[in-house]
């Protein structure tokens, strides 16, 4: 039986045309040897490697089209402007929305999210109202809310999930009522692989009127993102977990709640006039984008979002469930070895714990032999809480890996076993 | 394998497997939580000190290999001892444990413990084997809590 559906993954991949040995040469650091091994890279959710057209267009905005942006008369201001401003336009049909003012461009997943907490909260909640999320979260989707929450003495709601890692919807749906402002949530758990039915869950908050966002740092690197489709009222996501820059992140906002809600920084871009006694802002999207943003860094995330369509999307994620299916019949072979984590839908995150061994212990033993895996919380210290562990070691997979490295991760497991029994 | 080797050498996995004074103590005078925020580890210490001496000491919680074999290596040293003793001991150790220098023969005299020495190549790991340590001069310091950062 599993053959047999190994086999039938094979073939998608190979009628598909995705040649995962050509993708490798696309990335120069996969050819690194770690002390006498070759890299295996499988810390993917934390961040991806860099295809080299990215690399090559950070080397090219340095060497030839460096200028600070916006207000600029000059030849270079004029070009990295545009090019800055396409970018906004590349990603908005990247997510399809519906316009590229709702395209915020930030450092990273955890600053938007703070700036939707900050200034949507500042502007809207009031004590006693309730904000969700859930148990699924990364930090990053839970302080920002504890702090507002603090301030407007909000409070905060958290779904539940069962043992293999589900959210339980219907606490979810008792959970909205006239008291919720927020529902955040995450797209894809970093740190077991959950995928959310985040569609099911926006049309529920829809129905009370509750605006959605959701941490799409975790899924924007393996699935199509349609924001209209979505109908979410923020989409937030990091470049660097999908072959961008580290540095640069996304914001989508619905227009109508952008433009409600108050500037999160103060500064340079974000203004029309200044007087000492009072300042007026800019439209959305300058309004939130206060100082000089990261230009190069938004222009590569670009070319790395057309570096990673033009491999299409399909074909990744044809690759990527293979990969996925073939780890997790691995892992289970290894003696005492547990999956924590195994949601029906869930994305290529194979979280485990390996008999009493401690997590630390198995990712300095598998770093000696040249493979990369995360060990620890992953951020997610209340999940990890519920999951009965203080710590897991977790191997997340992007389009580059092959079935050879999975295969070296759990001949290394197998040793492990043996070195610390 | 030969760094990882020295890292976790026969005496760490021994006590890393069957890690010794792992429980609570009777009228413990002093006790501390450890807390090793990279990695979510948590021990706590807790000694009975009669007069000047150290006469029982235990730890308990939950940590990896080396933070493990350290607290259980810290308690076998020390257990017994006197303060003055015991403090040096402490200072020596963390010395031993963050610098960038071989051990010297005069740290032999400490005995098993050397067998830590190994993390030294393993920067990210330092915090793990001084963690103990931390969190016995916590205790004795009565602070209830202290962290690694």
């Amino acid at each position: 039986m599993s053959t047999e559906i190994t086999k039938a993954s094979v073939s998608t991949v190979q009628s598909s045309g995705f040649n995962v040995e050509r993708i490798r040469r696309d990335f120069p650091i996969l050819d690194l040897q770690i002390g006498d091994h070759p890299l295996v890279y499988l810390d993917n959710a934390a961040t991806t490697q860099k295809p080299k057209v990215l690399i090559d267009s950070l080397n090219k905005f340095y060497s030839e089209q460096n200028a600070n942006i916006h207000r600029g008369v000059y030849f270079l201001s004029e070009k990295a402007t545009d090019a800055y401003e396409k970018s906004r336009i590349r990603i908005a049909n990247f997510i399809n929305a519906s316009n590229a003012r709702e395209i915020i461009f930030l450092r990273g997943t955890t600053e938007a999210i703070n700036l939707v907490a900050q200034s949507f909260g500042y502007r809207f909640f009031q004590k006693d109202d309730e904000v969700i999320i859930s148990i699924l979260e990364h930090h990053a989707n839970i302080v920002p809310w504890q702090i507002i929450c603090e301030l407007t003495g909000a409070k905060l709601k958290v779904i539940p999930m069962d043992d293999r890692g589900v959210l339980d919807l219907e606490v979810y749906e008792k959970m909205l009522s006239d008291r919720t402002r927020m529902v955040a949530i995450t797209h894809i758990s970093n740190a077991i692989g959950t995928i959310n039915p985040v569609k099911e869950m926006i049309e529920k908050a829809h129905q009370w009127d509750v605006p959605v966002l959701i941490d799409g740092a975790q899924s924007v690197p393996h699935f199509p993102i349609d924001v209209s489709a979505l109908d979410c009222d923020f989409f937030v996501f990091s470049g660097h977990k999908i072959f961008g820059p580290t540095g640069v992140g996304v914001l989508y906002g619905k227009e109508k709640w952008l433009r409600e809600m108050p500037p999160y920084q103060g500064g340079g871009e974000m203004i029309r006039t200044v007087t000492m006694e009072k300042s007026t802002f800019k439209d959305i999207p300058d309004k939130f984008e206060a100082g000089t943003p990261d230009i190069s860094g938004v222009i590569g995330l670009s070319v790395a979002i057309d570096y990673f369509e033009s491999l299409g999307i399909e074909a990744i994620q044809a690759h990527e469930n293979d990969l996925l299916n073939y780890g997790t019949k691995a892992l289970e072979q290894v003696g005492g070895l547990k999956i924590m984590g195994n949601a029906t839908d869930k994305s290529n995150v194979l979280s485990f714990v390996l008999t009493d061994i401690h997590p630390h212990d198995i990712g300095t033993f598998l770093d000696s032999e040249g493979i990369a895996v995360r060990t620890g919380h992953h951020c997610a210290q209340p999940l990890m809480k519920r999951l009965g562990v203080s710590a897991t070691a977790r191997a997340s997979l992007c389009l580059y890996n092959t079935r050879e490295e999975i295969d070296k991760l759990t001949v290394n497991l197998l040793k492990i076993k043996n070195f610390f029994s | 394998m030969n760094e990882l080797t020295e890292l976790y050498q026969e005496i760490i996995l021994d006590h890393n497997k069957r890690p010794r004074n792992y429980r609570g103590i009777d009228k413990a005078t002093h006790s501390a939580e450890g807390h090793n925020p990279l990695c979510g580890d948590e021990i706590s210490v807790s000694l009975r000190l009669n007069g000047d001496q150290i006469e029982d000491i235990s730890f308990q919680g939950e940590g990896c290999a080396i933070s493990k074999a350290s607290a259980s290596l810290m308690t076998t040293l020390i257990k017994g001892k006197s303060l003055q003793s015991a403090k040096e001991k402490s200072s020596v150790i963390k010395q031993m444990l963050t610098s960038s220098e071989e051990p010297d023969d005069s740290l032999e005299e400490l005995g098993d413990i050397i067998a830590l020495s190994g993390v030294r190549r393993f920067p990210v790991r330092i915090k793990c084997a001084t963690l103990a340590w931390h969190t016995f001069e916590a205790a004795l310091n009565g602070k209830k809590e202290t962290t690694t950062e």
